[in-house]
Protein backbone atom coordinates (compact mmCIF):
# COMPACT_ATOMS: atom_id res chain seq x y z
CA UNK A 1 0.00 0.00 0.00
CA UNK A 2 1.60 3.49 -1.47
CA UNK A 3 1.10 6.49 0.26
CA UNK A 4 -0.65 9.26 -1.57
CA UNK A 5 2.74 11.76 -0.47
CA UNK A 6 5.79 10.15 -1.39
CA UNK A 7 8.92 11.89 -2.43
CA UNK A 8 11.49 9.73 -2.23
CA UNK A 9 13.19 9.33 -5.68
CA UNK A 10 11.74 12.70 -6.28
CA UNK A 11 15.15 13.89 -8.28
CA UNK A 12 15.06 10.55 -10.81
CA UNK A 13 11.49 11.23 -11.81
CA UNK A 14 11.59 15.11 -12.83
CA UNK A 15 13.22 14.62 -16.09
CA UNK A 16 10.62 12.03 -16.80
CA UNK A 17 7.93 14.10 -16.49
CA UNK A 18 9.24 17.91 -18.23
CA UNK A 19 6.91 17.15 -21.45
CA UNK A 20 3.85 16.92 -18.87
CA UNK A 21 4.77 19.60 -16.97
CA UNK A 22 5.14 21.26 -19.95
CA UNK A 23 1.72 20.29 -21.51
CA UNK A 24 0.00 21.05 -18.32
CA UNK A 25 1.42 24.55 -17.79
CA UNK A 26 -0.24 25.39 -21.51
CA UNK A 27 -3.23 24.45 -20.44
CA UNK A 28 -3.34 25.74 -17.14
CA UNK A 29 -2.47 29.13 -18.99
CA UNK A 30 -5.41 28.24 -22.18
CA UNK A 31 -7.56 27.29 -18.69
CA UNK A 32 -7.34 29.92 -16.52
CA UNK A 33 -7.80 32.85 -19.67
CA UNK A 34 -10.27 31.15 -21.11
CA UNK A 35 -12.19 30.30 -18.09
CA UNK A 36 -12.75 33.88 -17.59
CA UNK A 37 -15.18 33.93 -20.62
CA UNK A 38 -17.07 31.08 -19.89
CA UNK A 39 -17.58 32.46 -16.56
CA UNK A 40 -18.78 36.15 -18.35
CA UNK A 41 -20.55 34.17 -21.09
CA UNK A 42 -22.35 31.70 -18.24
CA UNK A 43 -21.10 28.56 -20.03
CA UNK A 44 -20.07 25.89 -16.79
CA UNK A 45 -22.43 23.30 -17.73
CA UNK A 46 -21.86 24.51 -22.01
CA UNK A 47 -18.03 23.21 -21.05
CA UNK A 48 -19.47 20.18 -19.81
CA UNK A 49 -20.69 18.92 -22.24
CA UNK A 50 -18.43 19.93 -24.94
CA UNK A 51 -15.73 17.71 -22.61
CA UNK A 52 -18.31 14.76 -23.11
CA UNK A 53 -18.99 15.31 -27.25
CA UNK A 54 -14.78 15.35 -27.14
CA UNK A 55 -14.57 11.89 -24.94
CA UNK A 56 -16.67 10.40 -27.41
CA UNK A 57 -14.56 12.01 -30.56
CA UNK A 58 -11.56 10.56 -28.64
CA UNK A 59 -13.08 7.47 -27.97
CA UNK A 60 -14.26 6.77 -31.57
CA UNK A 61 -10.80 7.55 -33.33
CA UNK A 62 -9.44 4.86 -30.45
CA UNK A 63 -11.37 2.39 -31.88
CA UNK A 64 -11.12 3.03 -35.31
CA UNK A 65 -7.59 3.34 -35.10
CA UNK A 66 -7.40 7.81 -35.74
CA UNK A 67 -5.46 10.22 -33.61
CA UNK A 68 -7.21 10.37 -30.93
CA UNK A 69 -6.13 14.16 -30.58
CA UNK A 70 -7.97 15.13 -33.50
CA UNK A 71 -10.95 12.75 -32.55
CA UNK A 72 -11.10 14.56 -29.47
CA UNK A 73 -11.13 17.85 -31.51
CA UNK A 74 -13.64 17.10 -33.76
CA UNK A 75 -16.28 15.51 -31.10
CA UNK A 76 -15.62 18.84 -29.31
CA UNK A 77 -15.67 21.43 -32.02
CA UNK A 78 -19.64 19.72 -33.15
CA UNK A 79 -20.75 20.19 -29.64
CA UNK A 80 -19.29 23.90 -29.74
CA UNK A 81 -20.97 24.78 -32.39
CA UNK A 82 -23.93 23.11 -32.21
CA UNK A 83 -24.87 24.80 -28.58
CA UNK A 84 -23.47 28.08 -30.28
CA UNK A 85 -25.74 27.97 -33.21
CA UNK A 86 -28.88 26.50 -31.40
CA UNK A 87 -28.40 27.87 -27.74
CA UNK A 88 -27.69 31.56 -27.53
CA UNK A 89 -30.16 31.86 -24.79
CA UNK A 90 -29.11 30.42 -21.57
CA UNK A 91 -32.20 28.39 -20.78
CA UNK A 92 -32.30 26.82 -24.12
CA UNK A 93 -28.49 26.03 -23.88
CA UNK A 94 -28.65 24.50 -20.83
CA UNK A 95 -31.53 22.18 -22.12
CA UNK A 96 -29.32 21.40 -25.30
CA UNK A 97 -26.18 20.92 -23.18
CA UNK A 98 -28.62 18.43 -20.91
CA UNK A 99 -29.99 16.85 -24.37
CA UNK A 100 -25.99 16.40 -25.53
CA UNK A 101 -23.93 15.42 -23.05
CA UNK A 102 -25.77 11.74 -22.26
CA UNK A 103 -25.69 11.37 -25.85
CA UNK A 104 -22.07 11.78 -26.02
CA UNK A 105 -21.15 9.86 -23.09
CA UNK A 106 -23.12 6.99 -23.86
CA UNK A 107 -21.33 6.75 -27.65
CA UNK A 108 -18.12 7.33 -25.99
CA UNK A 109 -18.77 3.88 -23.69
CA UNK A 110 -19.91 2.10 -26.50
CA UNK A 111 -16.66 2.91 -28.47
CA UNK A 112 -15.01 1.98 -25.98
CA UNK A 113 -16.47 -1.06 -24.95
CA UNK A 114 -15.57 -2.12 -28.63
CA UNK A 115 -12.04 -1.22 -28.43
CA UNK A 116 -9.98 -4.09 -27.14
CA UNK A 117 -6.45 -2.54 -26.65
CA UNK A 118 -4.58 -1.36 -23.82
CA UNK A 119 -7.26 -0.74 -20.58
CA UNK A 120 -5.04 2.19 -19.78
CA UNK A 121 -6.01 4.04 -22.84
CA UNK A 122 -9.58 4.44 -22.12
CA UNK A 123 -9.50 5.24 -18.52
CA UNK A 124 -7.39 8.17 -19.31
CA UNK A 125 -9.69 9.50 -21.62
CA UNK A 126 -12.12 9.82 -18.69
CA UNK A 127 -9.84 10.57 -15.92
CA UNK A 128 -6.73 12.08 -17.51
CA UNK A 129 -3.37 10.62 -18.56
CA UNK A 130 -0.82 13.32 -18.50
CA UNK A 131 2.25 11.47 -17.59
CA UNK A 132 2.21 9.67 -20.61
CA UNK A 133 2.98 12.66 -22.76
CA UNK A 134 5.23 12.53 -25.51
CA UNK A 135 7.02 14.59 -27.93
CA UNK A 136 3.96 14.78 -30.64
CA UNK A 137 1.27 14.92 -28.40
CA UNK A 138 2.83 17.47 -26.64
CA UNK A 139 3.10 19.25 -30.11
CA UNK A 140 0.08 18.64 -30.97
CA UNK A 141 -1.71 20.10 -27.57
CA UNK A 142 1.13 22.91 -28.36
CA UNK A 143 -0.56 23.80 -31.25
CA UNK A 144 -3.88 23.85 -30.14
CA UNK A 145 -2.77 25.85 -27.40
CA UNK A 146 -1.43 28.43 -29.46
CA UNK A 147 -4.17 28.94 -31.70
CA UNK A 148 -6.13 29.36 -28.74
CA UNK A 149 -4.22 31.73 -26.95
CA UNK A 150 -3.18 33.80 -30.50
CA UNK A 151 -7.23 33.93 -30.68
CA UNK A 152 -8.30 35.14 -27.48
CA UNK A 153 -5.08 37.45 -27.59
CA UNK A 154 -6.95 38.99 -31.14
CA UNK A 155 -10.30 39.00 -29.38
CA UNK A 156 -10.40 40.20 -25.90
CA UNK A 157 -11.39 43.62 -25.47
CA UNK A 158 -14.69 43.04 -28.26
CA UNK A 159 -15.01 39.96 -26.42
CA UNK A 160 -14.85 41.21 -22.80
CA UNK A 161 -17.66 44.33 -23.91
CA UNK A 162 -19.63 41.68 -25.63
CA UNK A 163 -19.61 38.95 -23.09
CA UNK A 164 -20.52 41.48 -19.86
CA UNK A 165 -22.29 44.86 -21.73
CA UNK A 166 -23.43 43.12 -24.88
CA UNK A 167 -26.23 45.58 -25.64
CA UNK A 168 -24.22 48.40 -25.87
CA UNK A 169 -21.45 46.12 -27.60
CA UNK A 170 -23.74 45.35 -30.31
CA UNK A 171 -25.03 49.18 -30.86
CA UNK A 172 -21.39 50.03 -30.86
CA UNK A 173 -20.84 47.89 -33.57
CA UNK A 174 -18.99 44.36 -32.36
CA UNK A 175 -19.85 41.62 -33.82
CA UNK A 176 -21.27 39.80 -31.14
CA UNK A 177 -22.77 37.13 -33.39
CA UNK A 178 -19.62 36.33 -35.13
CA UNK A 179 -17.59 36.55 -31.89
CA UNK A 180 -20.05 33.87 -30.08
CA UNK A 181 -19.08 31.24 -32.61
CA UNK A 182 -15.08 32.43 -33.23
CA UNK A 183 -15.42 31.91 -29.31
CA UNK A 184 -16.84 28.52 -29.29
CA UNK A 185 -14.51 27.62 -31.70
CA UNK A 186 -11.23 28.07 -29.39
CA UNK A 187 -13.31 26.95 -26.52
CA UNK A 188 -13.93 23.70 -28.33
CA UNK A 189 -10.24 23.37 -29.19
CA UNK A 190 -9.09 24.21 -25.34
CA UNK A 191 -11.43 21.38 -23.90
CA UNK A 192 -10.23 18.70 -26.42
CA UNK A 193 -6.50 19.73 -25.28
CA UNK A 194 -7.85 19.54 -21.58
CA UNK A 195 -9.53 16.27 -22.44
CA UNK A 196 -5.96 14.90 -23.17
CA UNK A 197 -4.31 15.75 -19.63
CA UNK A 198 -7.23 15.72 -17.23
CA UNK A 199 -9.53 13.61 -18.55
CA UNK A 200 -13.38 14.43 -20.43
CA UNK A 201 -14.29 14.22 -16.43
CA UNK A 202 -12.46 16.64 -15.03
CA UNK A 203 -12.32 19.22 -17.39
CA UNK A 204 -14.05 21.60 -15.28
CA UNK A 205 -11.14 22.13 -12.71
CA UNK A 206 -9.26 23.51 -15.29
CA UNK A 207 -11.72 25.80 -17.44
CA UNK A 208 -13.98 26.44 -14.67
CA UNK A 209 -12.50 26.51 -11.01
CA UNK A 210 -9.73 28.60 -11.25
CA UNK A 211 -11.90 31.58 -13.05
CA UNK A 212 -14.39 31.12 -10.98
CA UNK A 213 -12.10 31.47 -7.51
CA UNK A 214 -10.70 34.52 -9.09
CA UNK A 215 -13.86 36.54 -9.62
CA UNK A 216 -14.57 35.43 -6.44
CA UNK A 217 -11.82 37.70 -5.10
CA UNK A 218 -11.60 39.96 -8.14
CA UNK A 219 -13.69 41.93 -10.47
CA UNK A 220 -10.89 43.64 -12.26
CA UNK A 221 -10.61 43.26 -15.83
CA UNK A 222 -6.49 42.65 -15.71
CA UNK A 223 -6.39 40.82 -12.38
CA UNK A 224 -9.25 38.47 -12.93
CA UNK A 225 -7.28 36.54 -15.91
CA UNK A 226 -3.61 36.98 -13.89
CA UNK A 227 -4.85 35.49 -10.55
CA UNK A 228 -7.03 33.09 -12.57
CA UNK A 229 -4.09 31.46 -14.31
CA UNK A 230 -1.76 31.36 -11.43
CA UNK A 231 -4.73 29.20 -9.96
CA UNK A 232 -4.92 26.57 -12.51
CA UNK A 233 -1.07 26.54 -12.97
CA UNK A 234 -1.02 26.20 -9.18
CA UNK A 235 -3.74 23.34 -10.02
CA UNK A 236 -1.92 21.57 -12.48
CA UNK A 237 1.84 21.71 -12.09
CA UNK A 238 1.29 21.24 -8.54
CA UNK A 239 -0.95 18.53 -8.72
CA UNK A 240 1.35 17.05 -11.31
CA UNK A 241 4.66 17.00 -8.74
CA UNK A 242 2.36 15.54 -5.97
CA UNK A 243 1.09 12.89 -7.94
CA UNK A 244 4.67 11.46 -9.21
CA UNK A 245 5.83 10.63 -5.70
CA UNK A 246 2.72 8.91 -4.78
CA UNK A 247 2.36 7.14 -8.50
CA UNK A 248 -1.35 7.81 -8.59
CA UNK A 249 -3.40 9.32 -11.16
CA UNK A 250 -2.71 13.23 -11.13
CA UNK A 251 -6.45 14.14 -11.85
CA UNK A 252 -7.36 14.04 -7.78
CA UNK A 253 -4.80 16.02 -7.06
CA UNK A 254 -5.47 19.00 -9.52
CA UNK A 255 -9.10 18.94 -8.74
CA UNK A 256 -8.67 19.00 -5.10
CA UNK A 257 -5.82 22.07 -5.29
CA UNK A 258 -8.31 23.89 -7.68
CA UNK A 259 -10.99 23.07 -5.32
CA UNK A 260 -9.38 24.34 -2.01
CA UNK A 261 -8.29 27.79 -4.03
CA UNK A 262 -11.87 28.24 -4.69
CA UNK A 263 -12.57 27.59 -1.03
CA UNK A 264 -10.40 30.30 0.19
CA UNK A 265 -10.73 32.50 -2.37
CA UNK A 266 -14.71 32.04 -1.09
CA UNK A 267 -13.52 32.91 2.63
CA UNK A 268 -11.90 35.90 1.35
CA UNK A 269 -14.61 37.50 -0.47
CA UNK A 270 -16.53 36.76 3.15
CA UNK A 271 -14.06 38.18 5.32
CA UNK A 272 -13.45 41.16 2.65
CA UNK A 273 -17.35 42.73 3.44
CA UNK B 1 -29.23 77.16 -39.77
CA UNK B 2 -26.15 77.38 -41.80
CA UNK B 3 -24.47 74.50 -39.52
CA UNK B 4 -23.72 71.21 -41.11
CA UNK B 5 -26.12 68.48 -39.90
CA UNK B 6 -24.80 65.69 -38.14
CA UNK B 7 -27.83 63.58 -39.03
CA UNK B 8 -29.41 63.16 -41.99
CA UNK B 9 -32.54 61.10 -42.39
CA UNK B 10 -33.88 61.52 -46.32
CA UNK B 11 -37.43 59.32 -47.60
CA UNK B 12 -36.69 56.44 -44.89
CA UNK B 13 -39.01 53.49 -45.04
CA UNK B 14 -38.68 51.09 -42.06
CA UNK B 15 -40.63 47.62 -42.58
CA UNK B 16 -41.21 44.35 -39.87
CA UNK B 17 -41.50 41.51 -41.77
CA UNK B 18 -44.39 39.73 -39.90
CA UNK B 19 -44.90 35.86 -38.93
CA UNK B 20 -46.31 34.79 -41.98
CA UNK B 21 -44.11 36.73 -44.12
CA UNK B 22 -46.32 39.99 -44.81
CA UNK B 23 -44.33 43.14 -44.01
CA UNK B 24 -45.45 45.91 -42.11
CA UNK B 25 -44.31 49.51 -42.32
CA UNK B 26 -43.46 51.27 -39.19
CA UNK B 27 -42.91 54.53 -40.83
CA UNK B 28 -42.18 55.94 -44.35
CA UNK B 29 -40.69 59.17 -46.01
CA UNK B 30 -39.09 60.06 -42.79
CA UNK B 31 -37.00 63.05 -43.24
CA UNK B 32 -35.00 64.61 -40.34
CA UNK B 33 -32.03 66.61 -40.22
CA UNK B 34 -30.57 67.14 -36.57
CA UNK B 35 -28.36 69.80 -36.25
CA UNK B 36 -25.15 69.72 -33.94
CA UNK B 37 -26.34 70.60 -30.38
CA UNK B 38 -29.83 69.48 -31.11
CA UNK B 39 -31.64 67.86 -28.39
CA UNK B 40 -34.55 65.87 -30.37
CA UNK B 41 -36.85 64.32 -28.41
CA UNK B 42 -38.56 60.51 -30.36
CA UNK B 43 -42.51 60.06 -28.75
CA UNK B 44 -44.28 57.65 -29.36
CA UNK B 45 -46.52 54.54 -28.62
CA UNK B 46 -45.37 51.01 -27.82
CA UNK B 47 -44.69 49.13 -31.44
CA UNK B 48 -44.69 52.74 -33.13
CA UNK B 49 -40.72 52.16 -34.52
CA UNK B 50 -38.88 54.40 -31.59
CA UNK B 51 -36.64 51.53 -31.27
CA UNK B 52 -36.16 50.61 -35.14
CA UNK B 53 -35.63 54.08 -35.22
CA UNK B 54 -32.56 54.09 -33.47
CA UNK B 55 -31.20 50.64 -34.85
CA UNK B 56 -31.85 52.10 -38.46
CA UNK B 57 -29.34 55.11 -37.33
CA UNK B 58 -26.65 52.17 -35.63
CA UNK B 59 -27.00 50.46 -38.81
CA UNK B 60 -28.20 47.03 -36.74
CA UNK B 61 -31.32 47.45 -38.97
CA UNK B 62 -31.43 47.88 -42.55
CA UNK B 63 -34.27 50.67 -43.87
CA UNK B 64 -36.36 49.60 -46.61
CA UNK B 65 -35.84 52.78 -48.75
CA UNK B 66 -34.23 56.20 -47.71
CA UNK B 67 -30.83 57.26 -47.33
CA UNK B 68 -29.43 58.35 -43.41
CA UNK B 69 -26.39 59.97 -43.46
CA UNK B 70 -24.08 60.75 -40.02
CA UNK B 71 -21.72 63.95 -41.09
CA UNK B 72 -22.66 63.54 -44.27
CA UNK B 73 -21.30 60.12 -45.00
CA UNK B 74 -23.69 57.19 -45.19
CA UNK B 75 -24.15 55.49 -41.83
CA UNK B 76 -22.07 52.08 -40.94
CA UNK B 77 -21.82 49.96 -37.90
CA UNK B 78 -19.59 51.10 -35.45
CA UNK B 79 -19.36 54.46 -35.99
CA UNK B 80 -16.98 55.95 -33.42
CA UNK B 81 -18.71 59.35 -33.32
CA UNK B 82 -21.91 57.53 -32.21
CA UNK B 83 -22.99 57.35 -28.44
CA UNK B 84 -25.38 54.76 -27.39
CA UNK B 85 -27.29 55.03 -23.95
CA UNK B 86 -29.63 52.20 -23.60
CA UNK B 87 -32.68 51.51 -21.27
CA UNK B 88 -31.90 50.41 -17.49
CA UNK B 89 -31.71 46.71 -17.03
CA UNK B 90 -31.29 45.24 -13.85
CA UNK B 91 -27.82 43.48 -13.53
CA UNK B 92 -26.93 40.19 -12.19
CA UNK B 93 -25.28 40.91 -9.07
CA UNK B 94 -22.53 38.75 -10.09
CA UNK B 95 -21.47 40.30 -13.14
CA UNK B 96 -17.66 40.49 -13.07
CA UNK B 97 -17.55 43.99 -14.50
CA UNK B 98 -16.54 47.84 -12.17
CA UNK B 99 -17.90 50.60 -13.00
CA UNK B 100 -14.81 52.25 -14.75
CA UNK B 101 -14.43 49.27 -16.68
CA UNK B 102 -17.86 50.28 -17.87
CA UNK B 103 -17.37 52.98 -19.04
CA UNK B 104 -13.68 52.34 -20.20
CA UNK B 105 -15.64 50.22 -22.34
CA UNK B 106 -17.13 53.18 -24.53
CA UNK B 107 -14.09 54.27 -25.02
CA UNK B 108 -12.54 51.73 -27.18
CA UNK B 109 -14.49 48.37 -26.18
CA UNK B 110 -15.28 47.36 -30.19
CA UNK B 111 -11.88 47.37 -31.06
CA UNK B 112 -9.61 43.92 -31.20
CA UNK B 113 -6.63 43.31 -29.11
CA UNK B 114 -6.19 43.19 -25.63
CA UNK B 115 -6.37 47.17 -25.04
CA UNK B 116 -3.67 47.20 -21.75
CA UNK B 117 -4.26 49.55 -19.54
CA UNK B 118 -2.83 53.17 -20.31
CA UNK B 119 -2.23 56.34 -17.93
CA UNK B 120 -3.57 58.18 -21.06
CA UNK B 121 -6.77 56.17 -21.20
CA UNK B 122 -6.79 55.75 -17.44
CA UNK B 123 -6.73 59.74 -16.95
CA UNK B 124 -9.62 59.88 -19.41
CA UNK B 125 -11.91 57.55 -17.29
CA UNK B 126 -10.97 59.26 -14.47
CA UNK B 127 -11.97 62.58 -16.02
CA UNK B 128 -15.43 61.18 -17.00
CA UNK B 129 -16.18 59.20 -13.59
CA UNK B 130 -16.10 62.79 -12.48
CA UNK B 131 -18.14 64.62 -14.50
CA UNK B 132 -20.80 62.06 -13.91
CA UNK B 133 -20.05 62.20 -10.34
CA UNK B 134 -19.25 58.58 -10.21
CA UNK B 135 -16.13 58.52 -8.52
CA UNK B 136 -17.38 57.29 -4.89
CA UNK B 137 -18.64 53.48 -6.68
CA UNK B 138 -15.83 53.22 -9.44
CA UNK B 139 -14.84 50.10 -8.06
CA UNK B 140 -17.87 48.63 -7.31
CA UNK B 141 -19.57 46.15 -10.00
CA UNK B 142 -22.14 46.88 -11.52
CA UNK B 143 -24.28 45.22 -10.24
CA UNK B 144 -24.13 46.69 -6.89
CA UNK B 145 -25.45 49.88 -7.94
CA UNK B 146 -28.62 51.53 -7.88
CA UNK B 147 -30.53 52.23 -11.26
CA UNK B 148 -29.88 55.93 -11.18
CA UNK B 149 -25.99 55.40 -10.81
CA UNK B 150 -25.77 52.64 -13.20
CA UNK B 151 -27.67 55.13 -15.97
CA UNK B 152 -25.19 58.03 -15.15
CA UNK B 153 -22.83 55.80 -15.86
CA UNK B 154 -24.40 55.20 -19.11
CA UNK B 155 -23.59 58.45 -19.76
CA UNK B 156 -20.33 58.98 -19.21
CA UNK B 157 -20.00 55.26 -21.05
CA UNK B 158 -21.42 57.22 -23.96
CA UNK B 159 -19.60 60.72 -23.98
CA UNK B 160 -16.25 59.49 -23.17
CA UNK B 161 -15.47 58.78 -26.97
CA UNK B 162 -16.68 62.32 -27.79
CA UNK B 163 -19.00 61.45 -30.07
CA UNK B 164 -21.13 64.15 -32.35
CA UNK B 165 -24.10 61.76 -32.26
CA UNK B 166 -25.63 60.44 -28.52
CA UNK B 167 -28.50 58.21 -29.16
CA UNK B 168 -30.79 57.11 -25.70
CA UNK B 169 -33.38 54.48 -25.49
CA UNK B 170 -35.25 55.49 -22.90
CA UNK B 171 -32.76 55.98 -20.70
CA UNK B 172 -35.07 56.95 -18.44
CA UNK B 173 -37.17 54.15 -17.46
CA UNK B 174 -37.58 52.33 -14.70
CA UNK B 175 -36.10 56.03 -12.63
CA UNK B 176 -37.31 57.70 -10.22
CA UNK B 177 -38.63 61.55 -10.31
CA UNK B 178 -35.50 62.40 -8.92
CA UNK B 179 -32.98 59.88 -10.82
CA UNK B 180 -34.82 60.90 -14.11
CA UNK B 181 -33.97 64.52 -13.29
CA UNK B 182 -30.25 64.07 -12.69
CA UNK B 183 -30.12 62.03 -15.87
CA UNK B 184 -31.52 64.38 -18.01
CA UNK B 185 -29.72 67.29 -16.81
CA UNK B 186 -26.69 65.46 -16.64
CA UNK B 187 -27.19 64.14 -20.14
CA UNK B 188 -28.16 67.88 -21.40
CA UNK B 189 -25.04 69.34 -19.65
CA UNK B 190 -22.76 66.71 -21.51
CA UNK B 191 -23.92 67.19 -25.07
CA UNK B 192 -23.82 71.02 -24.43
CA UNK B 193 -19.77 70.37 -23.05
CA UNK B 194 -19.10 68.12 -26.15
CA UNK B 195 -21.13 69.65 -29.17
CA UNK B 196 -23.07 66.60 -29.68
CA UNK B 197 -26.78 66.05 -30.72
CA UNK B 198 -28.92 63.85 -29.02
CA UNK B 199 -31.60 61.84 -30.02
CA UNK B 200 -34.00 60.61 -27.24
CA UNK B 201 -36.48 57.86 -27.29
CA UNK B 202 -39.13 58.32 -24.67
CA UNK B 203 -42.64 58.05 -24.09
CA UNK B 204 -42.64 60.56 -21.31
CA UNK B 205 -41.66 64.02 -22.30
CA UNK B 206 -41.99 65.53 -19.30
CA UNK B 207 -38.32 64.69 -17.76
CA UNK B 208 -36.78 66.20 -20.60
CA UNK B 209 -38.93 68.91 -21.57
CA UNK B 210 -37.11 71.90 -20.65
CA UNK B 211 -34.20 70.79 -22.75
CA UNK B 212 -35.98 69.21 -26.22
CA UNK B 213 -35.79 71.66 -29.21
CA UNK B 214 -38.00 69.25 -31.32
CA UNK B 215 -40.16 66.33 -30.81
CA UNK B 216 -40.14 64.05 -33.16
CA UNK B 217 -43.56 62.15 -32.65
CA UNK B 218 -44.21 58.73 -34.54
CA UNK B 219 -47.85 57.14 -34.36
CA UNK B 220 -50.16 55.18 -36.93
CA UNK B 221 -47.31 54.74 -39.48
CA UNK B 222 -47.14 58.39 -39.51
CA UNK B 223 -44.69 60.79 -38.07
CA UNK B 224 -44.65 64.75 -36.97
CA UNK B 225 -41.90 66.94 -36.32
CA UNK B 226 -41.55 70.43 -34.60
CA UNK B 227 -40.59 72.06 -31.31
CA UNK B 228 -42.84 70.97 -28.67
CA UNK B 229 -45.41 73.64 -28.60
CA UNK B 230 -46.35 73.12 -32.34
CA UNK B 231 -46.51 68.97 -31.94
CA UNK B 232 -47.98 68.07 -28.66
CA UNK B 233 -51.43 69.94 -29.49
CA UNK B 234 -54.85 68.38 -29.31
CA UNK B 235 -55.34 69.30 -32.73
CA UNK B 236 -52.18 67.37 -34.56
CA UNK B 237 -52.18 64.73 -31.83
CA UNK B 238 -55.90 63.43 -32.80
CA UNK B 239 -54.45 63.77 -36.62
CA UNK B 240 -52.27 61.69 -36.07
CA UNK B 241 -53.89 59.02 -34.44
CA UNK B 242 -57.18 59.61 -36.30
CA UNK B 243 -58.77 59.08 -32.65
CA UNK B 244 -59.65 62.18 -30.04
CA UNK B 245 -56.79 62.90 -27.97
CA UNK B 246 -56.13 65.67 -25.29
CA UNK B 247 -53.17 67.22 -24.87
CA UNK B 248 -53.46 68.87 -20.85
CA UNK B 249 -50.72 71.24 -19.76
CA UNK B 250 -50.87 71.06 -16.00
CA UNK B 251 -47.87 73.35 -13.93
CA UNK B 252 -45.47 72.39 -17.16
CA UNK B 253 -46.25 69.06 -17.32
CA UNK B 254 -47.32 67.78 -20.57
CA UNK B 255 -50.44 65.10 -20.15
CA UNK B 256 -51.05 63.13 -23.34
CA UNK B 257 -54.81 61.33 -22.32
CA UNK B 258 -57.01 59.18 -25.14
CA UNK B 259 -53.98 57.21 -27.12
CA UNK B 260 -54.77 54.15 -24.97
CA UNK B 261 -50.98 54.37 -23.98
CA UNK B 262 -50.32 54.07 -20.28
CA UNK B 263 -50.35 58.21 -19.62
CA UNK B 264 -47.42 57.49 -16.61
CA UNK B 265 -44.18 55.39 -17.16
CA UNK B 266 -45.79 51.75 -15.48
CA UNK B 267 -42.92 51.64 -13.16
CA UNK B 268 -43.49 55.05 -11.71
CA UNK B 269 -45.97 54.21 -9.11
CA UNK B 270 -43.54 51.63 -7.62
CA UNK B 271 -41.58 54.77 -6.73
Amino acid sequence: MGSIFNFSDYDQLIPLITNSLIAGGLLALVGGLIGIFVMNRDMSFAVHGISELSFAGAAFALLAGFNVVLGSVVGSILAALVIGVLGAKAKERNSIVAVLMPAGLGLGILALALYEGRAANKFGLLTGQIIAVDDPQLAGLATICLIVLVTLGVVWRPLSFASLDPEVAAARGVPTRALSIVFMLILGLAVAASVQVVGALLVLSLLVTPAAASLRVTSSQVLAPILSVSFALISVLGGILLALGAGLPISPYVTTISFLIYVICRVIERVKR
Amino acid sequence: MSTKPVLQISNATFEVNGSQGESRTLWSNLSLEVQPHEFIAVIGSNGSGKTSLLKAILGQEPISSGTIKINAKPIHRGNGKVGYIPQHRVIDGATPLRARDLIRFGLDGQRFGFGLPSVLNRKKVDRVLASVDAEAFAKKTIGQLSGGELQRLRVGQAVIGEPDLILADEPLSALDLHQQKTIADLLDRERREHNAAVLFVTHDVNPILDYVDRVLYLANGKFKIGTPDEVLTSEVLTELYGTPVDVLRNQGRIVVVGTHEHDHHPDEEWN
